[in-house]
């Protein structure tokens, strides 16, 4: 009846491949940052189920550190990416190869 | 019942997840990221988690998302943005570790002998509640360094956008 803890993981990996492939190949900035949300959100479901299945509200406490982390990260991207916008008008991630060789 | 709302759940994440990376208009992607934020809410809710739904919904949902859109509106993107030129070298990169998760999960029986089953929560007691007497007892101090964090993401985020910091001075 109740759903084992490993289809959860198995969830959370999924989406968190996902997102790894997102931040590799969009080209995008604002796609890329989309793509790390979509890796912390993976990260978050984990906690919650171990959290549940292991009877510890620390997962819980965890996953609202997450999103702290989450929002603060969110504010300092897009603030830089409004910045890089500012200097050579564009948000395509190969028009900044400056160190790169 | 239970596996059929957890079907639906994860049916509906991965396929928003999968659409995030995509969609080529970032205004789409930002919607279906939208869609799936609602769902990993109603996850939580099944794993009695009633607070953090709350909290997913009023702060990602709410705050964050409403940012990227007010962003990506302000910088009125071109669409034409097609995938990154190294996409060969990331499906090379991620298919050994496809393969690694997949080897994983092939050895675990699922369901049969989880030794973590779902243990029923004592549900009169508020999640609420218990979330904060935990964080304000044991977890104080990194509550703490969580508002040093905000507090240095919010000045930077001010110093980085603003115009002509600079100049200003003087």
């Amino acid at each position: 009846m109740t759903i084992p803890l490993s289809y959860y993981v198995i969830l959370s990996a999924v989406v968190f491949l996902t997102g790894v492939v997102g931040v590799l190949i969009r080209r995008n900035i604002i796609a890329i940052l989309l793509s790390v949300e979509l890796m912390l959100n993976a990260t978050n479901i984990n906690f919650v189920a171990f959290s549940r299945y292991l009877e510890d509200l620390g997962g819980q406490v965890f996953v609202f550190f997450a999103l702290t982390v989450a929002a603060a990260e969110v504010a300092v991207g897009l603030a830089i990416i409004i910045a890089l916008h500012r200097s050579k008008e564009s948000i395509n991630i190969e028009d900044f190869k400056l160190l790169k060789w | 019942m239970a596996q059929l709302v957890f079907g639906y759940f994860a049916g509906v994440i991965a396929v928003a997840a999968v659409l995030v990376v995509a969609l080529r208009n970032p205004v789409y992607s930002v919607l279906s990221l939208l869609v799936m934020f609602f769902h990993v809410a109603g996850l939580y809710i099944t794993l009695h988690a009633e607070f953090l739904a709350a909290v997913q919904i009023i702060v990602y949902a709410g705050a964050i998302l409403v940012l990227y859109l007010f962003v990506l509106m302000l910088l009125n993107s071109k669409q034409d943005d097609r995938y990154h030129r190294q996409w060969q070298m990331a499906v090379i990169l991620c298919c050994p570790l496809f393969l690694e998760l997949m080897v994983l999960f092939a050895g675990v029986d699922p369901g049969a002998t989880d030794p973590l089953a779902a243990a029923p929560m004592n549900s009169g007691e508020d999640n609420t509640r218990a979330i904060g007497l935990t964080l304000f007892s044991t977890y104080l101090f990194p509550f703490e360094v969580a508002s040093l964090i905000l507090l240095v993401a919010m000045i930077g985020a001010i110093m980085l956008a603003k115009r002509d910091i600079g100049r200003q001075g003087a």
